[in-house]
């Protein structure tokens, strides 16, 4: 403490700072009674559109902690024109996510090529039995009611990739077909891809 | 026979009083350490902002077993806790509200008041004895090292007061009292209210149960009902601490409008002051033993001491 400050002076300082305290809202979250505010993107439970998944089994592949449990059999569909031939499928049986063994990495969410698994906020999924964290698939599918749309891009984000692709193929399109030579070349214009 | 009944009716004033006003300071104390501190406090009991915590406390520690540990002195362990709690309520009969507002208005109240609340740390001393129980005991005695070192810069403040108003009677010194009083006794305000807080072993004075080292010293065996008589009685403390604070320094019931509203002024000056005990134990972290007595005998006695030449000679000037 310097020599020169005035005796008490730091107490006072104290007494400021409590004071102040007093005078500003608590930070308390109500939480039973006042749902909290998740930010956008919160992983709360994985939810499974069902008629998305083609029970490729890749999200249960990557899942660093085997908490997926898929069982599937094939069928086959009688071919739709005659003398066509079989179609076979595969039949989902079942799909589960133990909840008690997920480290809510979100791998599972990100490999589905199938847009078959989202991201739900809901959180209030607690059981009294460990066995009731394991969502079998009506369960999971009940959960795609929880998923909000997906949050709006930041103002100054970059555009989405394919948004970006398609503007480029559209500007150059653009630029050919107002060549002086008048001639029409939109035809051989590439598919809008990534290079 | 109407003697009587005014006597009965003045007690029992002056009991409610003592078991409202605690609850009242306790539940201050929830709420507004609370929100010092970014926090809600109770929220819950009672439905509306907590406002029954103390009440569901109480009956909490009602229902509890009454535990007396083996090794303890039995009877005087019983006591104790008793013995904390009715110095307080004693206290509180001669302080007076309003004009004729007093339990009892005695000739030498201020004497009587300081002489009791000396008997309270007896209640400290006793639980930590009997306790059978070491950390009890070094708590006791911080207690009585602390009380021995606070009592004197405590008596000499009031001592300072009563010297100013040349009169001993706690009604006399508000009717005595100036407002220019509060600039004149300032000194003797701090070192009464400082000595008070140590008194009552209120943070940052809580050196005798710092929870944290000794396990709430003397009253670390102590559950359910009788501990809940040593909590009641630290909040008594702080109604009689802030009672006698505002009667002998802030001028009792004088404020505007003092023939009706007399009463009115005396509670809101308590309410402030137990505000300002309160705000105190938020801001500061806990005195150590050294600290303690290097405060008391450094600065609040010959504080004290330069306070009562200056009422002297203040006093003969006049």
């Amino acid at each position: 403490m310097s020599v020169k400050e005035l005796p008490g002076k730091g107490l006072a300082r104290g007494l400021k700072v409590t004071f102040e305290n007093l005078t500003r809202r608590a930070v308390t979250a109500q939480y039973p009674d006042v749902k909290p505010e998740l930010p956008p993107r919160s992983r709360g439970v994985i939810a499974l559109l069902e008629e998305n998944c083609t029970v490729c089994m890749l999200c249960a592949r990557e899942c660093p902690c085997w908490c997926i449990y898929i069982d599937s059999h094939k069928e086959t569909v009688p071919p739709s024109t005659p003398g066509g031939r079989e179609r076979s499928h595969n039949v989902l049986d079942r799909f589960a996510i133990d909840f008690s063994l997920c480290m809510y990495c979100g791998i599972c969410v990100e490999v589905c090529p199938f847009d078959a698994l989202f991201w739900s906020p809901e959180f209030e999924y607690a059981a009294t039995d460990i066995r009731d964290l394991t969502h079998e698939k009506d369960r999971l599918r009940e959960w795609m009611w929880t998923v909000p749309p997906p949050p709006a891009d930041d103002e100054r984000a970059e555009p989405p990739k394919e948004l970006a692709a398609a503007e480029r193929a559209a500007a150059r399109t653009s630029a050919r077909s107002t060549r002086p030579d008048g001639v029409d070349r939109s035809e051989d214009v590439e598919s809008p891809r990534e290079s | 026979m109407v003697d009587v009944v005014d006597l009965a009716l003045r007690t029992g004033c002056v009991f409610v009083a003592f078991l409202v006003l605690p609850l009242v300071v306790g539940q201050t104390e929830h709420k507004v350490m609370a929100h010092m501190q970014s926090r809600l406090g109770p929220m819950y009991a009672g439905g509306f902002h907590g406002w029954a915590q103390l009440v569901a406390d109480g009956v909490k520690f009602a229902q509890k077993e009454d535990v007396v540990p083996a090794n303890a002195d039995r009877r005087v362990f019983q006591l104790a806790p008793v013995l904390a709690l009715v110095p307080y309520l004693v206290a509180l009969v001669a302080i007076p509200l309003a004009p004729g507002l007093v339990g009892v208005d005695l000739e030498t109240g201020l004497f009587f008041v300081i002489a009791v609340m000396g008997v309270g740390v007896l209640g400290s001393l006793m639980g930590g004895w009997a306790s059978a129980n070491k950390y009890s005991l070094l708590g006791a005695f911080r207690a009585a090292g602390q009380l021995l070192a606070y009592e004197l810069p405590f008596v000499l403040a009031a001592a300072s007061v009563a010297m100013a108003a040349g009169t001993l009677s706690l009604s006399g010194i508000v009717e005595a009292w100036r407002p220019w009083w509060l600039l004149w006794q300032l000194p003797g305000l701090f070192v009464f209210f400082v000595a008070g807080l140590a008194e009552l072993h209120r943070p940052p004075f809580d050196m005798p149960v710092a929870d944290a080292e000794i396990i709430f010293g003397p009253y670390t065996e102590y559950t359910g009902i009788r501990f809940a008589l040593f909590l009641l009685a630290e909040y008594a403390g702080i109604v009689v601490l802030s009672a006698l604070t505002t009667v002998l320094f802030l001028g009792g019931w004088r404020g505007p409008f003092d023939e009706w509203l007399g009463w009115l002024w005396t509670l809101l000056k308590v309410f402030a002051v137990a505000f300002v005990v309160i705000w105190v134990r938020v801001t500061f972290p806990r005195f150590r033993a050294d600290q303690l007595q290097r405060l008391a005998w450094q600065l609040l006695v010959p504080v004290a001491l330069v306070q009562l030449a200056l009422t002297g000679v203040v006093a003969v000037a006049l």
